[in-house]
């Protein structure tokens, strides 16, 4: 065997072993839609979320349960008057480089983030932070201004405008992430090109393939380099559900994160123990515009409320168990207990539609004199099964409806020019507190589709999140929700389930709220 | 036919204007913006997205500027993929529709021209009927329920090939979404094939050769098939472009990274440069196809030639 072949044996007998073992600990997870950017302050979406949440780390990050946990951020001390966060940065913490990460890299993250000229969708996020929403308005021009300061490299504070006892949940999120600053610098816009980004948090990406996949691998610098499970995770774009299942039946995918809802049976059955339906922080509701006649009538909107059959939407329209909401903040909420609920909440159907029918005769309607009602919803099977549903369920109350679907981004721009009179719409929380969900009945506010507007709500609102003792804060919120409530502010429908599918290799995946599954956390056996 | 050539790709310069223009117009009409969403982005958020990509301008402002970058060479950025531009996407996107595109391209021609002269020699026989019924199904059935069959057929079942994905790009990542992609336009070949071949066969000149005594194999591959073949070529042309530019559905089920989801998506999301840049690449590869075929014509059929 001459050099040459020796060298090639070796070598490809060296790089099989090299792919077999990257092959044993890498995870395939089906991802959903293509990344908008690796860039943390111009991401929106949750398939960006598991890429960004993989590659960076907060102060504070989410441990399996989502529950926060120190990250770049070792220990914190928080003000007695609940504005003032001082943190205290882990040592020898270092971005993928080699450079350690110092306060003054979260300094500029934060400065950028509210800076208008980059324009960040989610910059509002943090607008706790003092200065931060007059920053971004433009009323104040100097960066400095904003109420985060290095006090050494190691020592960062946060000032707040008010007490936020959500402010630890809100730093988990993506718009929290540190900044490589000797990066940004050097590169402008094209750090976050692969071969350029520099990244802190357990793994970092190595190559991105627009419409196909991110692929990262295990960042050694990391703290915890050294306790990873997995070597590295591969996030595939595919949109279509039903070839998402078909690839993870091959063996492609070790993770889905969403799955066609009609394959849940059969996936209980020839899958089991595979599909993960849990509870997650997400409401599916119906906008009712309280502005206009008749739907201003606060019999009206209760009636329409009371008639809608929740039991049967989740276990029979989409199949999945979604379950019932009579509330406005989903349980399981952190910070809150148990939400409130509508009084008529345990009421047999059957008696709940009588109470309907007297409710809306009181209001002037019945069979004689029908309300005629325009119900529309952004296009989608799901939407539309559930409209028709609905419809159905109100037409013994002698309820006309004309269902009318438009694409999602005209939708959503009828919604907000309040262009409606029942309106499909769902929030997804941002961070796991009661005030993601209440802020969207205040009055004025942009998501208020319904323009639905009570002074003693708002009232009740800003009084809890001025409260710094969270037992007083969640009394005051829940006054306010059982208003929002007793008034029919708009129609709570079901609360959302996260739906992943998990190969039986993986361990570690815990499902929660928020259905943030970090591959820090999991394992793979082989 | 240089000259041709040119004063061809020259008269789209107009068209192409004129639906830039249109397109862009039409755009901004449309109900909806590009930041529209389940989230409705604070007004704040808002202003200084506008002022980042110049939406705060008025509309003929606007345009001038488009206008402009466009005859710069630059499509503007994406507004749905900050990290790239519309152009990098475009060629990022592009190597994988043309591979799988020109070889669902030349398998359907193989196929379509072979199963059609096949028809059209054994004529209202079997195999012209076993091969028409075959046909007929690639034709009819559409390809987002042949690829779910094949996917669970040859992927999960038989596990010959991937379900999915580009995988490192080899050939048996590719083999499902050509088939599937080459399968209607091998179909619709064939018919136009076999049709344009019995035609031929029954003419006087292929009268001549058989009473030469020429084998029918010999007459269809020297005689027959280069005049069968025009109705053909004139159909490759919109073939061709349709392959080209990707197919959403065969990208979208195999999870593959070409382009041909751009133009769909981006008007979902009125992702305006996007779809102007893919207005604009798609106008310009028809043109291009076209003037191919074009010359293909004029090479099997000289009196176009002489034209």
């Amino acid at each position: 065997m001459n050099q040459f072949t020796k060298k090639f044996l070796a070598s490809a007998m060296l790089g099989t072993l090299l792919a077999f073992s990257a092959h044993a600990a890498t995870l395939n997870i089906h991802n959903g839609g293509d990344p908008q950017s690796l860039d943390p302050q111009k991401l929106s979406g949750d398939w960006e979320n598991r890429i960004a949440g993989d590659i960076f780390e907060g102060l504070v990050t989410e441990d399996a349960k989502d529950n926060p946990v120190p990250g770049q951020a070792e220990s914190w001390t928080i003000s007695p008057d609940g504005k003032v966060y001082t943190f205290k940065l882990r040592d020898g913490i270092k971005w993928s480089d080699g450079q350690p990460v110092t306060a003054g890299d979260f300094v500029f993250a934060f400065q950028r983030l509210v800076d208008p000229k980059n324009a960040a969708d989610y910059a509002y996020l943090q607008f706790t932070i003092k200065n931060a929403e007059k920053i971004n308005k433009g009323e104040i021009t100097d960066l400095n201004e904003l109420g985060v300061k290095a006090i050494d490299d190691k020592t960062l504070e946060i000032t707040l405008e008010n007490p936020t006892p959500y402010f630890l949940n809100a730093l988990m999120h993506y718009t929290a992430y540190p900044l490589p600053k000797h990066v940004v610098e050097a590169k402008g816009q094209d750090w976050v090109k692969i071969g350029n980004i520099v990244t802190n948090g357990p793994y970092k990406p190595v190559e991105w393939v627009p419409g196909s996949h991110v692929t990262t691998v295990k960042n050694d610098q990391w703290y915890g380099a050294k306790d990873l499970k997995i070597d590295g995770a591969k996030f595939f774009v595919l949109e279509d559900q039903e070839a998402a299942l078909k690839r993870y039946r091959a063996g492609e995918f070790d993770i889905l994160t969403d799955f066609p809802t009609d394959q849940y049976e059969w996936m209980k059955k020839n899958l089991p123990g595979q599909a993960h339906v849990a509870p997650f922080s997400g409401l599916y509701y119906y906008v009712i515009n309280s502005t206009k006649p008749p739907f201003a009538d606060k019999r009206v909107r209760q009636a329409l409320s009371m008639a809608i059959n929740r039991e049967v939407i989740g276990p029979q329209i989409l199949g999945t168990g979604e379950l019932p909401a009579y509330s406005w903040v989903p349980p399981g909420t952190a910070n809150y207990g148990e939400p409130a609920y509508v009084s008529w909440k345990d009421l047999p159907y059957k008696d709940k539609v009588e109470e309907a029918k007297k409710l809306l005769k009181e209001a002037g309607f019945g069979p004689d004199h029908p309300l005629t009602a325009e119900l529309k919803y952004n296009t989608n099977d799901n939407h539309k099964r559930i409209a028709v549903a609905i419809a159905s369920m109100w037409k013994p109350l002698g309820v006309n409806v004309e269902l009318v679907n438009a694409e999602t981004k005209v939708h959503y721009d009828q919604l907000q020019r309040g262009e409606v009179q029942i309106g499909r719409a769902g929030w997804l929380a941002d961070y796991n507190d009661p005030d993601n969900f209440l802020n969207l009945l205040v009055t004025g506010v942009q998501m208020n589709y319904g323009r639905w507007s009570n002074p003693e709500y708002d009232k009740l609102i800003k009084d809890g999140n001025a409260e710094t003792d969270l037992k007083k804060r969640a009394e005051i919120f829940k006054k306010a929700e059982q208003l929002a409530l007793d008034d029919s502010a708009a129609l709570p429908i079901y609360y959302y389930v996260s739906k992943n599918v998990v190969s039986p290799k993986i361990e570690g995946f815990v499902d929660n709220i928020q259905d943030i599954h970090r591959t820090r956390w999991l394992s793979m056996k082989e | 036919m240089i000259k041709y050539a040119l004063r061809r790709l020259l008269s789209t310069i107009p068209v192409l204007w004129i639906a830039v223009t249109a397109c862009f117009f039409v755009l901004r009409l449309a109900p909806g913006g590009p930041f529209d969403g389940e989230r409705p982005l604070p007004p704040v958020i808002l202003k200084n997205l506008a002022i980042h990509y110049n939406l705060d301008k008025p509309l003929i402002q606007q345009y001038l500027i488009y206008v402009g970058d466009l005859l710069r060479g630059d499509l503007g950025p994406s507004f749905a993929s900050e990290d790239f531009t519309v152009a990098q996407q475009i060629m990022i996107g592009l190597p994988y529709t043309f591979t799988i595109g020109t070889a669902a391209f030349v398998l359907a021609i193989i196929i379509g021209v072979a199963v059609g002269c096949l028809g059209a020699l054994y004529q209202n026989k079997t195999p012209d009927y076993i091969l028409g019924a075959l046909i007929l199904v690639g034709v009819v059935l559409p390809n987002f329920l042949i690829a779910p069959i094949l996917q669970l057929i040859f992927g999960i079942h038989l596990a010959w090939f991937p379900v999915g994905g580009w995988g490192d790009g080899s050939i048996k990542y590719l083999v499902l979404p050509i088939v599937v992609l080459a399968l209607p336009h091998a179909g619709r070949i064939s018919r136009i094939t076999r049709g344009s071949m019995i035609e031929v066969m029954n003419q006087n000149f292929i009268r001549t050769a058989k009473a030469k005594g020429i084998g029918p194999r010999l007459t269809v591959m020297r005689h027959a098939l280069k005049p069968a073949l025009m109705p053909v070529v004139s159909y490759l042309g919109p073939a061709a472009s349709y392959l080209l530019t990707g197919s959403l559905v065969v990208e979208s089920i195999f999870g593959l990274p070409g382009i041909g989801r751009y133009f769909v998506n981006a008007a979902l999301n009125r992702d305006y440069g996007m779809v102007l840049g893919t207005v604009i690449f798609y106008m310009v590869l028809i043109v291009f196809l076209n003037l191919l075929v074009d010359i293909a014509y004029a090479w099997l059929d000289p009196k176009v030639r002489n034209r």
